[in-house]
């Protein structure tokens, strides 16, 4: 393999006891809670693999609870992720299964249901020193490891739609490096999901806001740990 | 990049092996060296709590399988100890640091979570003993981090990958390398260091009871310290390893794949089904 970088081999800073079943676990949890969109009322963990045989020793459930509540995955208060959940109302659940064969050992569904009363499904694995790749998101197959800024949108399933956010992507520059659209029949909407390179200065969601036929746009950002006493590895 | 080359370069230019990685990093990923050291430095205060927590009070695992042993020794070391004070304080810390991230607390994942109280151990024994600066000591991981690299670049640092030689033993590697070039060894020394700590955990099995980062983890971080202070003073004395890193490197890579599965971090083999092994995992499963 090619030569890692330094802090690839020292850090992340992390709650132990696992990278994989802790660190990564934890950031699984808070990639969900970005994408199911806000705060939650409920939710259900399907852990399978590795994940549904030590997840107590682990602590993976208390890592996944941690983030949905937005902790990272150096945060102390991690271990006490019940206790706060519990305060903040928030239903959880975690139920053992098996997702199938060639699910990767260290893998969780989440059905999410938020205080706006939407349902998401988002599943994701932990594929080893704390990194994660989210592989499904509401039935669609995605392959997002949370590197990079993510658009997500919903919109009318009519022509042009697509070509004004790729423009307005052009226009500020900003190249695309995944992307992937899914439509539903029923009510002749999409969703699509676009990783990009790295953002430019304006303001992109107001932009794609304003486009006909937008029912809504959400921007995942990398998320910032590396300020206070985490790692570059540690970012989302 | 291997550690001929890097040697090579280091002897010509005149540096030490944290200058060269430090450059190297600051080119490579386009980021001042100002920031690395301080991110390293970050890195060290969380090393620093981790190897005095479970010295100062005894904790225990989120599973309850272990715990209280990095006091329990504390409290005996103080008084007498076969190791003397610098192997005893290694051996204290490397405990503590394990102990603190079985019980979800904060750790430095260096390589691993696994092994993280190795390189903590080592530098912080080594700094008390003779009485070196911060700045040292965050140089000291930075070349732990260089000797890392290599590693991961021609072998692997995961158990489940390659067995618990990759973790406690690329550690033990790693650690070695940064005494020497704390107590002004040359590169070539902190390398034979390396690969003398690597030839004496070559083919060590990553057999976790119940698959947990807990027996025998903890106590092979403290095996893992001693290896490294072990292979920095033979180095430091000037004993060369008849095997150069590199190929230590190598040969860790080949072992790695010829250990079978149920060695590699699946709690299939070795310790894990052991009699006692197996019923502490059943014990575990039925709270």
């Amino acid at each position: 393999m090619p030569t890692p970088s330094l802090f690839d081999i020292m850090g992340p800073i992390m709650i132990g006891p696992s990278s994989s079943h802790t660190a990564g676990a934890a950031r699984l949890g808070k990639m969900a809670y970005k994408l199911a969109g806000g705060d939650i009322k409920d939710v259900k963990m399907y852990l399978h693999g590795s994940f549904a045989a030590t997840y107590r020793g682990h602590g993976t459930d208390k890592a996944l609870l941690a983030g949905l509540l937005n902790l990272n995955p150096s945060d102390e208060r991690l271990r006490h992720s019940f206790e706060l959940a519990a305060k903040k109302g928030i239903h959880y659940e975690f139920i053992p299964t098996n997702l199938g064969e060639n699910v990767h050992p260290n893998t969780v569904k989440f059905v999410i249901t938020n205080s706006a009363g939407e349902t998401h499904e988002i599943t994701g694995s932990s594929i080893g020193g704390g990194q994660v790749v989210i592989s499904d998101i509401d039935g669609m197959e995605v392959n997002f490891t949370g590197e990079r800024p993510i658009l997500v949108t919903h919109h009318k399933d009519e022509p042009g739609v697509i070509s004004n956010i790729t423009f307005i992507l052009y226009e500020m520059g900003i190249n695309i490096g995944n992307m992937r659209v899914s439509r539903s029949r029923e009510d002749h909407t999409a969703h699509m999901y676009i990783e990009m390179d790295s953002l430019t200065g304006g303001d992109l969601t107001a932009a794609i806001r304003n486009i006909p036929g937008m029912l809504w746009v959400k921007l995942l950002l990398p998320i910032d740990e590396t300020s206070g006493d985490a790692s570059r590895k540690d970012s989302i | 990049m291997n550690a001929q080359t890097v040697i090579k370069i280091c002897q010509e230019k005149g540096i030490s092996l944290s200058d060269f990685a430090l450059s190297q990093e600051s080119e490579q990923d386009n980021i001042s060296k100002t920031e690395i050291l301080t991110r390293f430095g970050q890195m060290l205060s969380v090393m620093e709590t981790a190897a005095r927590t479970a010295r100062e009070t005894p904790i225990h695992s989120v599973s309850g399988l272990t715990g209280g042993d990095a006091y329990l020794y504390e409290q005996r070391r103080k008084k007498r100890s076969l190791l003397g004070s610098t192997a005893s304080k290694a051996v204290a810390c490397a405990l503590s640091c394990s102990e603190v991230n079985a019980s979800m607390g904060r750790i430095v994942a260096c390589p691993t979570a696994g092994s993280c109280g190795i390189v903590p151990a080592a530098v912080l024994s080594v700094q008390e003993e003779y009485d070196l600066p911060r700045e040292a000591i965050v140089k000291g991981l930075i070349c732990a981090g260089l000797v890392g690299q290599i590693i991961g670049e021609h072998a692997c640092l995961a158990g489940a990958q390659g067995g618990c030689q990759a973790e406690c033993g690329s550690a033990s590697a790693m650690a070695a390398a940064a005494v020497v070039e704390l107590l002004g060894g040359s590169p070539a020394q902190s390398f034979d260091a390396a690969a003398i700590a690597i030839k004496n955990s070559l083919g060590l099995v990553c057999d976790p009871v119940a698959g947990l980062v807990e027996i025998p983890c903890i106590k092979r971080n403290a095996g893992g310290v001693m290896n490294a202070l072990t292979a920095a003073d033979m180095a430091l004395a000037g004993i060369v390893s008849r095997i150069p890193f590199d190929d230590t490197v190598d040969a860790m890579n080949r072992v790695g794949r010829q250990l079978p599965t149920a060695l590699r971090e699946t709690a299939a083999g070795g310790l894990a089904t052991t009699k006692t092994g197996l019923e502490l995992a059943e014990t575990l499963k039925n709270r």
